[in-house]
């Protein structure tokens, strides 16, 4: 026994020392939970730990060093080309205050309509900024690694972004450094939107480290400079950051019905050095600027002076001598109210919005008829995972566009034929003949930012 | 050795020996460069994998030189987003296989070393690529033009390396 163990002495202890690793590895691929949690009596934990922390002071100084002369290169070669830039850049601040001005408006518009819709919006609050120190180094795990840890108030799962895109994520923290994983490792998921076509999908890494669409049916129709964002569906990156844009869009063989929309990430990942952690991510209900909406002249009037409601025979009267259903419900609560949130109103008139809800009343905005009267800009503030035009949304539009825009108030109709002029699923499937006019007028008024007075109805 | 083919000469089966810097030193500057310099020429070549190759076949000894790579692979698997073990594995196997044949085939001439890291470089990449979809559940794809680009790019480097290598060699 002993002369076997003598003789396959190198075996044996290959098979030893493969069969320990192998434990380790199925310990780890069991229990993932453990090692993400990162248990202190984790001993894969420790190794990484271990290996980090010993290694990052010094890349952290090489990095400061080779930072230090590059700078310094820079700083002179700079100062040479300054005064053209500063020429530049003042006919550049110029442009911009004359786009900020446009797009304040839009913003403003934008934020109105959010709040009609009880619209709730992910802000990022804080964000650490980090350095690159490292990289897995093979092309087997794009991972790379950052000088800001736990200490820092880094933690896992959160988006890694740069002012040009999404980066990727935070895989596993360490006191004084974080391991990223890059969106185009294999591993690796985002959900996008497609801008143009509002088309979303989830966009992973491939082995090469490109990223592609896998999930979009071929039948769509995909160009290639589309660009892509985030969806913020995956509760990991921020709504509306840039992805990339698509570079091809072929069918997809190992995936027959759908396409491979290939994507070229708008953030340069194999030339990274400075990035972004979202640390902090607020949501909440956009609040309008300024206080409450204004109220328009007529509502005021109308509030004020006493006045002779038209009489709907077909409506039952209210105490107050109010016809009600004399106008729509969307109208009819507008008219009455301009609250910052009439979009409550909608939703006993038959709309299946949630309030809320992020995706559900985003997508008329941007199709919807009354989305006419949102700007490009106002809409990609609002909208989410827009799809084309569906049934719901010309109740919905109607709602909103009325509430919010509508200078004259829409023509009562009947009391019987309200239910199925505010309803989400009617609406839109006999639009002329239910109510042509709520979903359709809005489109062509003045937005809610710009309304004219009028006279009022005494 | 006993009744076996060799086809190294006395020399060539000199059992080669480093001193302790060198030994710890030489592998940890081969990660620190891998992971260091974000080059993408260098996540092509596996400076760590050729360290581990070097060792073995100059040590000639199978239980070091599986024991190098396993060292090597677990540190550099620390950098990777994967379950630590997946370049252990893969740099065991190749540490064990580098050191006996370096007691069998002349391991010191450039051709045989371009040859021997061509080989070994697919081997490590095949155990990899067979741990990950076995036992990890990994979704990688074996691109055969990308391996033989890496396998040709690394025996090319091989050659260079391993004879200044050679110079951290203690002879007597």
């Amino acid at each position: 026994m002993e002369n076997f163990f003598v003789r396959y002495k190198n075996p044996l202890v290959l098979m030893a020392v493969l069969f320990i690793q192998v434990v380790s590895l199925a310990t780890q691929v069991k229990r993932p939970e453990n090692a993400r949690a990162g248990t202190a009596g984790s001993g894969t934990r420790l190794i990484r730990v271990w290996t980090l922390t010993a290694f990052t002071p010094v890349e952290k100084m090489f990095v400061s060093t080779g930072h230090f002369f590059r700078d310094g290169w820079h700083n002179y070669a700079d100062l040479r080309s300054v005064r053209r830039q500063n020429h530049e850049l003042r006919d550049e601040v110029v442009r911009l205050q004359m786009e900020q001005v446009q797009l304040k408006q839009d913003a403003d518009q934008a934020r109105r309509l959010q709040v009609l819709l009880e619209f709730k919006e992910k802000y990022i609050s804080k964000t650490v900024a980090a350095q690159v120190i490292a990289t897995s180094g093979t092309e087997q795990s794009r991972v790379i690694v950052i000088d800001k840890g736990a200490h820092d108030g880094i933690k896992p799962d959160m988006a890694v972004i740069t002012p040009d895109g999404i980066v990727g994520k935070v895989k596993d923290v360490f006191p004084l450094s974080s391991q990223v994983l890059l969106i185009n490792d294999h591993d690796s998921g985002a959900g996008v939107i497609l801008e143009h076509s509002r088309l979303q999908g989830i966009v992973k890494g491939t082995s090469l480290g490109e990223l592609q669409i896998n999930d979009i049916m071929s039948d769509e129709q995909i160009e290639a400079g589309d660009h892509v964002i985030t969806s913020g569906g995956d509760r990991i990156y921020p709504k509306g950051f840039s992805v990339g844009t698509v570079i091809s869009s072929t069918p997809d063989h190992d995936n027959d019905p759908f396409l491979a929309i290939k994507i070229k990430p708008s953030a340069d990942l194999r030339r990274l050095e400075e990035v972004m952690v979202v640390t902090k991510v607020a949501e909440e209900t956009p609040s309008v600027a300024g206080g409450p909406l204004p109220m328009r002249a007529a509502d005021i009037l109308a509030q004020r002076l006493p006045s002779v409601p038209k009489q709907d025979p077909n409506a039952p009267k209210t105490p107050g001598g109010i016809t009600t259903g004399s106008v729509p419900a969307n109208a009819a609560a507008a008219t009455a109210k301009p609250s910052p949130t009439p979009a409550k109103a909608n939703q006993p008139s038959g709309t299946d919005q949630k309030p809320g809800n992020a995706n559900a009343p985003a997508k008329p905005m941007t199709t919807g008829t009354s989305a006419a009267t949102v700007t490009p800009s106002a809409a990609k503030k609002t909208g989410t995972d827009n799809k084309p035009a569906s049934s719901g949304q010309s109740a919905v539009s109607t709602g909103a566009g009325t509430a919010s825009a509508s200078p004259t108030p829409v023509k009562p109709k009947p009391a019987t034929k309200k239910p199925k002029a505010a309803d989400a699923t009617t609406g839109a499937a006999e639009p002329k003949n239910s109510a042509p006019k709520t979903s359709d007028q809005p489109a062509t008024e003045p937005p809610a930012a710009t309304p004219t007075p009028e006279k009022p109805q005494l | 050795m006993n009744g076996s083919v060799s086809l190294t000469s006395r020399e060539e089966i000199e059992v080669h020996r480093f001193s302790w810097p060198v030994s710890i030193g030489v592998p940890v500057l081969a990660i620190f460069l891998q992971v260091f310099l974000n080059i993408r020429f260098l996540t092509v070549l596996d400076l760590p994998l050729l360290v581990t190759i070097f060792f073995a076949v100059a040590r000639r000894r199978p239980v070091p030189g599986m024991i190098t790579g396993a060292l090597i692979g677990t540190l550099q698997d620390a950098w990777t987003g994967h379950p630590i073990g997946l370049f252990g594995i893969a740099k065991t196997i190749v540490g064990y296989l580098g050191s006996s044949l370096g007691v069998k085939v002349d391991v010191e001439n450039p051709g045989s070393r371009f040859l021997m890291t061509f080989a070994f470089v697919l081997i490590h990449r095949f155990v990899y690529m067979a741990i990950s979809l076995q036992l990890v559940g990994g979704s990688e794809s074996w691109l055969w033009g990308h391996t033989l680009l890496s396998a040709l790019v690394n025996g090319l480097a091989a050659v260079v390396l391993f004879s200044l290598m050679d110079r951290l060699k203690l002879r007597n």
